[in-house]
């Protein structure tokens, strides 16, 4: 049985409805991700978790308890804030042993579990320290060693990393991940950066518009989208709509016929740029065009091309000139092939279109 | 040729730039010396008249000083001390009513989701908007129907009614000013929205709340109109006696009591000016 189980959570305020029944199961010693861009719903999930915001239907269980109308101080779910919210009136030892101090544990006792999470986040010697004298990165820890002292059923952090320079996000990241693995807690995070989700959660879970898109392990997001939207926010940014008649563009997929509208999405890592050649009848994707624009990005170039009325990105440890004409070409394995038919009443496709 | 030339005009111009600069200077120092006069000149003429024991009309300076007023004002059986001690021991009431008022008020109105909240907020200026004389008034005219004229009690509840502007406008930029996810954080780990209140919230309200304490404290130890309609003259309070001093022409009690009501304005200025911060102050009526 899942350790938190969030069964058809709908949240809202007022006549608009935020979360549209989201169902996540979390067992005991995971950790989730929540992806999604900016308004999706993913920090409004986390404050429904909490108890900050009300549900408007659903349940939320813990440990097969249902929490879903509790307060938020009996939750025993702890958040690591965004801007991390310690209290600057108190010193780092006093943050951290807020909590215990709360649950009404004897000081000594309560002193040692500070000094012992101090050590675990790597800021011994600090516990007499201001907080408002700390960096980022050490609040960071400081926050995460609060909510971490009450032993808590469920962890969440919401953006935990997007208030720190790109060189210590890194580093924090691992060391968030290390010690997920080490004390095993339970946890959910909320990030916007798909490599941060990747790289930190057992389990991925995109968000779109109040609803869980997707929900599978790292690699099954990345190389099987299932929708467009998620195809896209993981990276594959190149969109085409392949229709038969466009003469510039050859598809062979093997298992499937090519008669129908498909939209297609691929990244632009994937995408190989070749001399132009006219007829090619190799499986896979096979495009023309000419190169508008080219960026250097260290490993290789991104060239800029167009192919009649659609503009694509492809990399190239090569420079292609401007105004050349080239083939791009895109193996199967690669492509992600979505038949319009059925996903066309997703909203996030239509404004994909658009944009 | 051209050398002497070029010599002459230097000279000229330089003569010019310290004409220009001499003339801005002298402008500048008559200026501050007016400012400082209009300001300063008052001041003097009072910090003179607490060291006179006698000045007659024609003369510019007294014609005899000493210390002859300030004895009898420190007299332990003076009206001076005595007035003192009432004029503090209701300003500290007003202050505690105040703020037993505000700090929950204030709290509440610091809530965008409080409904009626500019109301409220409004509510708490009118008594600010309407003539003074008008309103103090027709509370004495209430106070003496519930027999509060002419008491302690009356005397703090008009401060109060006075004083509550100030506090509750800066306590609900003091509460608006926190971080509501400091409380957030607070009940995440356990504690209920009281002690939260009592740890996390009013620590952060702390130096906007004495901020807004010694307002009322520095405006009740200076209210005249309202102590003089509700409290007199069984009450009375510094500003009463220093009217009736200068009534009945006795400069140098007024100007001693008025040097003793200085000090604790400029004093507490001095802390307020420490306690709010510009964050608090952006805050003020939103």
């Amino acid at each position: 049985m899942a350790h938190l189980d969030i069964r058809q959570l709908q949240v809202g305020y007022g006549d608009k409805t935020i979360l549209h029944g989201i169902n996540l199961q979390v067992q005991k010693g995971e950790m989730i991700a929540l992806l999604g861009p900016s308004g999706c719903g993913k920090t409004t999930l986390l404050n429904a978790i909490c108890g900050f915001v009300p549900t408007q239907s659903g349940e939320v269980h813990i440990a097969g308890h249902e929490i879903t109308q509790l307060p938020a101080e009996r939750r025993n779910i702890t958040m690591v804030f965004q801007s991390y919210a310690l209290w600057p009136h108190m010193s780092v030892a006093q943050n951290i042993s807020y909590g215990l101090k709360v649950r009404k544990i004897p000081k000594a006792q309560a002193h040692k579990r500070v000094l012992d999470l101090l050590s675990i986040v790597n800021l011994e010697g600090f516990e007499n320290e201001k907080v408002t004298n700390l960096s980022g990165g050490q609040r960071q820890r400081v926050a995460l060693a609060r909510a971490l002292a009450v032993e808590p059923d469920v962890l969440v952090l919401d953006e935990p990393l997007s208030n720190l320079d790109a060189k210590v996000r890194l580093s924090v990241r691992h060391e968030l991940k290390a010690l997920q693995k080490k004390l095993g807690f339970t946890s959910l995070i909320v990030t916007h950066d798909q490599e941060e989700a990747l790289v930190m959660a057992d389990r991925v879970a995109v968000l779109n518009q109040g609803r869980i898109e997707q929900l599978g392990t790292p690699e099954d997001i990345y190389q099987q989208p299932e929708t467009p939207f998620v195809a896209d926010f993981m990276g594959a940014d190149n969109c085409i709509i392949y229709k038969t008649s466009e003469p510039n563009v050859q598809l062979h997929l093997p298992n499937r016929s090519t008669a129908q509208t498909f939209a297609l999405y691929f990244r632009s890592s994937a995408t190989q740029v070749q001399a132009f050649s006219n007829s090619k009848n190799e499986a896979g994707l096979t495009l023309s065009g000419l190169v508008e624009q080219t960026a250097f990005l260290g490993q290789q170039y991104r060239h800029t091309v167009r192919s009649g009325e659609q503009v694509l990105q492809a990399d190239s440890r090569e420079c292609w000139p401007i105004a050349s004409q080239v083939s791009l070409f895109v193996p199967p394995q690669a492509l992600h092939v979505f038949d319009l038919a059925t996903h066309e009443t997703s909203n996030a496709f239509q404004s994909n279109l658009r944009g | 040729m051209s050398q002497t030339m070029t010599t002459q005009h230097r000279g000229f111009r330089s003569l010019k730039a310290r004409f220009t600069l001499r003339w801005s200077f002298w402008a500048q120092t008559a200026f501050i010396t007016l400012l400082a006069l209009a300001l300063f000149g008052p001041i003097a003429n009072l910090l003179i008249w607490t060291i006179a024991e006698t000045w007659y009309f024609p003369h510019t300076l007294p014609n005899q000083w000493g210390l002859k007023y300030w004895q009898q004002v420190f007299n332990p059986y003076s009206d001076v001390s005595g007035s003192l001690m009432t004029s503090i021991i209701i300003a500290l009431c007003a202050v505690v009513v105040c703020l037993l008022v505000s700090i929950p008020a204030g709290y509440a109105l610091s809530k965008h989701t409080m409904p009626w909240r500019v109301g409220f907020m409004l509510l708490f200026l009118i008594p600010q908007a309407f003539p003074n004389l008008t309103v103090y008034i027709n509370i004495a005219r209430i106070f003496y129907d519930w027999g509060l004229n002419g008491t302690l009690l009356g005397v703090v509840l008009v401060h109060s009614v006075h004083g509550l502007m100030y506090s509750v406008w800066i306590s609900v930029a003091a509460f608006s000013s926190i971080d509501p996810m400091l409380s957030r954080a607070s009940r995440n780990l356990g504690a209920g929205p009281i002690y939260t209140f009592i740890h996390v919230v009013l620590p952060q309200a702390a130096p906007g709340l004495i901020a807004a304490s010694i307002f009322v404290f520095l405006e009740s130890l200076d209210e005249f109109t309202g102590t003089f309609f509700v409290g007199a003259p069984e009450v009375t309070t510094l500003p009463l006696l220093l009217y009736t001093a200068s009534m009945e022409g006795n400069y140098q009690i007024s100007s001693i009591t008025a040097l003793i009501l200085l000090i604790p304005s400029i004093g507490f200025m001095l802390i307020i000016n420490k306690f709010m911060r510009p964050e608090m102050l952006s805050k003020l009526g939103k």
